[in-house]
């Protein structure tokens, strides 16, 4: 179990590592020089003496070798420099950014398996009744709708009819920005703030939340059938722990995989939820940095993204193990 | 003519399906039984007759469209429907029942032309890798794994900021970064077909290697490409509306659905809701109707699955 567990880790390193250069290089070819930017922007005309400044203060004038050595030369520290756009630290605004970002997805997150689960456990044993039929017309629908497109439905039906019919206050919710930024225990929103949260935290469990509906619905379908279903019936056990004990703890390991598969649809969904509903994490902030060509803060958050990623993929493929006892991980090696 | 030319012909008889190569799941079924086990099911006949409908408002959109997309009705912004605007007018006047219809020819073109573009990469690549095996399996799947370690909207939108924000950009990029699962797809199954006895004979026979993989083995391995292909292409009209919605997709004057939502955020959400609903439908019953038909070739072209 260590062993493969090292081997994994030491896996993200160079895959890491070509994604990010890969990227790097991807901004190097782009148009507009990110000098002129920290002088004020693109289209001011510039002290060519500010210029040289700028350039000789971030490298920028070196070679394309020079500067992706020295970049990463100083990721390595975890230096991950200052944006362009506003010298703020790429590290401060990372910070920042993550916490809004996991706050969001912790709910989302806890949305997803909660309905996702209870809506596919359901499905699955009440099958072809009306509920199952609505589910699988409902997770169809969620799949084929664009995630912008459902924050914007959320808003306009609680939050700009509310405030144009007048409904009482406490039925209105907030359509965009994170609101007064107060918590406690990290997570659970205090005040006003479940006002703000509760539109993009919907909209970004959605996706997930029915493909983890509709693959747990296949997946228990599967499980049902099997014998040791019946010899949990058939030693006399509850119905509730035949499905929950017996059959969904069975079922879930192909789910787990997907909870897994899924993190870059997450991210993805992130990103444009974020956007729509103006949540200043980290989604947002990278599309406004690759609109900004703001490359330390967009590399640097993209890091993290991508470490977060490879590390997702490695608990998942742990956890196997625990939904799956047969599966001994890094048996291969020794045998 | 070779064996697999003429299996592939239509009309043609298949060898009947012995059971231990129908085990090894290489039976291709008849055209036939697979169209008619297709028109059985409704709600995937029901999303081709969609597409069709759809190809159609394409073809002839400029017969369809009352208004060019770019014409300004005087003095009516964001109207809603009426009799002139069936499906009312955009900020700038516009008629957003037009740009749909015009916005048909955009999303199918880039849905076809992206898709095709991802299963030409991925199946050259997967095949590669599944028939060679070996340093050069490794290699190919250390680079979907690269790619795949960098969620796929910050790719898209990275590369987009980088080739430019026109149509065919955006075909490519979503071309480019769609391959990955058709690799792994059509390399799984390359895995399990390329040790089967009629490759072994075809190499006896002294076929060129990419002959051997595209005209035996690939035909075999059609099935789960023809499906994922189907979904994708549905999936690939989404990824453009999300690219649109975040500034990197096709710009302005063209007909982008997913642009046409995104200008319908915001401000115009309380007062113009016509602009949300009517092109955002357009996507959704789109990427529906290609997800209907995927799921429905998936079960008649395999049977055994239900």
């Amino acid at each position: 179990m260590t062993s493969y567990i090292i081997r994994r880790l030491l896996q993200i390193i160079p895959t890491v590592f070509v994604a990010l250069s890969f990227l790097f290089f991807i901004f190097f070819a782009l148009p507009g020089d990110p000098a002129s930017l920290i002088a004020g922007g693109a289209e001011r005309t510039i002290d060519p003496g500010v210029m040289e400044r700028i350039n000789a203060r971030y490298g920028l004038g070196n070679s394309i070798w020079a500067q992706f050595g020295d970049y990463w030369q100083r990721t390595i520290r975890w230096d991950l420099g200052e944006s362009f756009l506003n010298r703020r630290s790429v590290n401060e605004i990372l910070g920042e950014r993550a916490v809004a970002s996991i706050r969001l997805a912790i709910w989302a997150v806890i949305i997803e398996v909660i309905v996702g689960l209870c809506v596919g456990l359901l499905s699955a044993i009440r099958r072809y009744s009306w509920s199952d039929k609505l589910t699988t017309i409902v997770t169809a629908v969620a799949s084929a709708i664009p995630v912008f497109v459902l924050g914007f439905i959320l808003q306009w039906a609680f939050a700009v009819k509310p405030n144009q019919w007048d409904w009482p206050e406490w039925a209105r919710l907030r359509t965009s920005g994170i609101g007064p930024n107060s918590w406690t225990l990290f997570f659970i929103p205090t005040g006003e703030q479940w006002r703000y949260l509760i539109l993009p935290a919907i909209t970004l469990a959605s996706v997930t939340t029915a493909l983890l509906a509709r693959m747990t619905r296949g997946s228990m379908l599967e499980v049902l059938r099997a014998d040791y279903m019946r010899t949990a019936r058939a030693k006399g056990l509850r119905e509730r722990d035949v499905v929950v004990r017996h059959g969904l703890r069975n079922a879930m390991l192909p789910v787990v995989t997907l909870i897994g598969l899924d993190f870059g649809t997450a991210i993805g969904s992130a990103v444009l939820t974020e956007t729509t509903f103006s949540w200043p994490g980290l989604g947002s902030q990278i599309v406004a940095s690759v609109n900004d060509r703001d490359l330390p803060v967009l590399l640097g958050l993209t890091l993290a993204v991508v470490l977060a990623y490879a590390f997702v993929n490695l608990i998942v493929d742990i956890s196997y193990a625990w939904f799956d006892p047969r599966i001994r991980l890094g048996k291969g090696e020794h045998a | 003519m070779t064996l697999a030319d003429r299996a592939r012909a239509p009309g043609h008889i298949e060898a009947p399906e012995s059971t231990d190569v129908a085990d090894l799941g290489v039976a291709r079924p008849l055209r036939a039984d697979v169209w008619r086990r297709f028109k059985r099911n409704r709600l995937a006949m029901v999303g081709l007759g969609f597409i069709v409908l759809l190809t159609v408002v394409a073809i002839f959109a400029p017969w369809i469209a009352p208004y060019s997309i770019t014409e300004r009705a005087s003095g009516e912004f964001r109207d809603g429907p009426s009799a002139d605007h069936w499906f009312g007018t955009d900020a700038i006047g516009r008629d957003v029942f037009s740009r749909v219809v015009f916005g048909a020819r955009v999303s199918l073109r880039i849905g076809f032309l992206a898709t095709l573009i991802a299963l030409v990469v991925g199946v050259t690549l997967g095949a590669t890798a599944g028939f060679f095996g070996g340093g050069t399996d490794s290699l190919i799947m250390r680079l979907t794994d690269v790619f795949l370690a960098i969620p796929y909207i910050i790719l898209a939108v990275s590369i987009a900021t980088v080739v430019g924000r026109s149509e065919n950009s955006i075909i490519l990029i979503l071309g480019l970064t769609g391959w990955l699962f058709v690799t792994r797809i059509v390399r799984a199954s390359f895995l399990g077909l390329r040790r089967l006895e009629y490759v072994e004979a075809a190499t006896a026979l002294g076929f060129s290697r990419p002959r051997i993989m595209f005209r035996h083995v690939l035909p075999n391995a059609l099935q789960p490409i023809i499906v994922y292909g189907t979904i994708a292409i549905g999936a690939v009209i989404l990824s453009e509306a999300a690219l649109s919605f975040v500034g990197v997709g096709p710009q302005e004057p063209t007909p982008a659905w997913g642009r046409m939502v995104a200008d319908a955020g915001g401000g115009s959400l309380a007062s113009a809701p016509h602009m949300l609903f009517f092109p955002a439908m357009a996507i959704v019953l789109t990427v529906l109707a290609f997800i209907l038909v995927g799921d429905g070739l998936r079960d008649s072209l395999d049977p055994k699955l239900k």
